[in-house]
């Protein structure tokens, strides 16, 4: 097996061992992205030169006994977030030219757990799009099909993972954005519970939805990176202060005695019949571990796509006022005045998707239709919360499919935004109730694309979900496949 | 005949609240595609909200407060690095008032 397609985990064994070294475990991964990227594409920004200096530094550190929870592990970046002196663009023309002059707060940690960087990874323009294919810098494609997109928005983070052009991988996740493509690249993504992980040095897209978390080969590693991640910043006012527990001591643990709700409304018309059938499989799987498995209904579930698309634009549309052409970023040639400036660099720099939800979010906070939509929506989304409050109660988790379809194809739905937007059906509401959700694989179609199984749990329940995706992933034993590319 | 959410109209006063400007072609798409969504919103009338508090955020919080210190800050330099125009210590813009 080559380095590149191992392990955090695997690799930190090999590291204390002396069996290999940060330099080589690196070059395996650029070896490997010389190799393939050109077909998936799933980067914006190599940082390969700072990687290979990280890396000989950390092997400096290991010589010495220094090794860091991360110390010497590539790991890549959704290009979201902030990163002192490399170009931070949120796929967008926008920020085409944007060298942030500080390091988000995750980005920090991972820095002092002695990480080393390989690049930020491709996305949908500031994260708005289920498939990667809105970003300014082009489409990502998935590993396990070319012609497919890889999901989104974190497209490439999910990509670079499967396709080995990184060990593991961080994303930001707002309805889905985690989850999904995890889903459809088959690899593990996680999304901490609102205010578990700081957004300090994250670029906003909805301020009450988004959450960092892991893209990993394991579930094992995405504990490892949960582990660095998880805590209380005091630059950021929403993250939380509650203890953070040691969450590789939830693996290996088991589930026998556990009750796992099957929310029946995740099981519609409408969903991929091998879909459907995997995570059939999943819960019999899960039933064979010694959990006890109940139907149980979250009523308001319909409702839940209304609710985002009224609320993530509504935020949005005010997260992207600062896009004006004055601060930072790209600004139009020839204007007029300053409103003129304003109109032409925020036409010119932002793509159709984004432009279609700034209109939506503001619309919705107009004068005249506020409670309308806004006022409305956020009624809705105290009533969904409830619905998971009431199930959690007799509950110690949910299991899901975590979208409704395998990968689909490039250019498929990119002209009928409804459709984009009903592949985050079974992912939104978590964002909405503020609760963790991980996606682990589940098998693959007759056509050999990977299918994403997603277990959900209460408030600040991240152990429980690791300790229940890891016993899946022991009792479920998927073949291991990797793409070939 | 598909319902009339929005006009031409007020998505072209939307668009100048939101500082973005279309063109005759990407209007009428827009304008389609907003009616469209607004529709699909409509789902929402069907919830019975009486009495329910609108929630804002995931996890209860109380007002968030630090103590009141000076801390580090960027130089200017560094925060006007960025900027597409700068002169001086300034961002620069086109002229505001005639």
């Amino acid at each position: 097996m080559e380095l590149y397609e191992l392990t955090v985990h695997v690799l930190q064994d090999k590291l204390r061992a002396g069996e290999t070294t940060s330099a080589e475990i690196t070059a395996s991964v650029f070896g490997r992205i010389d190799a393939v990227e050109k077909n998936v594409r799933a980067y914006i920004t190599l940082m390969r030169e700072s990687a290979l200096a990280e890396a000989a530094r950390a092997d400096e550190k290991i010589k010495k006994g220094e090794i860091g929870a991360l110390t010497g592990i590539p790991l890549a970046l959704k290009d979201i977030y902030c990163t002192k002196g490399v170009r931070t663009t949120c796929g967008s023309r926008i920020l085409h030219n944007f060298i942030p002059p500080y390091d988000a707060t995750v980005v920090e940690k991972l820095r002092a757990a002695g990480a080393v960087f390989t690049g930020k990874t491709n996305m949908d323009e500031f994260a708005m799009g289920s498939s990667t294919e809105t970003s300014f810098f082009g489409v990502t494609r998935n590993p396990w099909d070319l012609e497919r997109i890889p999901g989104g928005s974190s497209g490439g983070s999910a990509a670079a993972v499967a396709a080995g052009e990184c060990i593991a991988a961080f994303g930001s996740d707002t309805g889905g954005s985690i989850r999904q493509p995890a889903a459809l690249c088959g690899v593990v993504g996680m999304k901490p519970t609102y205010g578990r992980v700081s957004r300090y040095g994250l670029i906003a897209f909805a301020s009450s939805l988004d959450q960092i978390g892991p893209f990993t080969k394991d579930v094992e590693d995405a504990a490892i990176l949960m582990n660095v991640i998880a805590g209380y910043d005091p630059r950021e006012s929403t993250s939380v202060p509650e203890p953070v527990p040691d969450y590789r001591e939830f693996l290996g643990r088991g589930i026998e005695g556990w009750t796992v709700g099957i929310p029946k409304e995740y099981f519609i018309a409408g969903i991929d019949p091998e879909v459907e059938a995997a995570v059939r499989r999943a819960i019999t799987v899960v039933e064979q571990a010694g959990a006890r498995c109940i139907e149980v209904s979250l009523p308001h579930t319909e409702y839940c796509l209304a609710v985002y698309y009224v609320i993530a634009p509504a935020e949005a549309s005010s997260n992207l006022a600062r896009y004006d052409g004055v601060k930072y970023g790209f600004r139009s040639e020839e204007n007029r005045d300053l409103l003129d400036m304003y109109k032409k660099t925020r036409s010119a720099g932002f793509g159709a998707e984004v432009k279609r939800r700034i209109m939506i979010g503001t619309y919705a906070l107009s004068s005249g239709y506020y409670d309308a939509y806004y006022k409305k929506a956020s009624q809705v989304r105290a009533l969904i919360k409830r619905d998971f409050d009431r199930v959690f109660t007799d509950c110690d988790a949910l299991l899901t499919p975590t979208a409704p379809t395998p990968a689909f194809k490039v250019g498929e739905k990119t002209d009928d935004p409804m459709q984009m937007y009903l592949s985050d059906i079974f992912t939104i509401s978590t964002n909405l109730a503020g609760i963790p959700g991980i996606s682990v694989p589940c098998g693959f179609t007759s056509g050999g694309l990977p299918i994403g199984l997603q277990f959900l749990a209460g408030h600040f329940q991240e152990g429980r979900l690791l300790q229940i995706a890891s016993a899946y992933e022991k009792h479920a034993n998927i073949e291991k496949r990797r793409p070939s590319l | 005949m598909e319902k009339i959410k929005i006009t031409k109209d007020e998505v072209a006063y939307v668009a100048h609240l939101a500082r973005l400007s279309f063109g005759e072609e990407e209007m009428g798409r827009f304008t389609s595609q907003l009616n469209d969504i607004l529709l699909y919103m409509e789902k929402l009338s069907e919830v019975d909200t009486t009495g329910v508090e609108p929630m804002t955020h995931a996890i209860a919080q109380k007002n968030a407060f630090r103590s009141d210190t000076v801390d580090s800050s960027l130089p200017s330099e560094i925060s006007l690095a960025n900027a597409p125009a700068a002169r001086g210590n300034c961002f620069e813009v086109p002229k505001v008032i005639e």
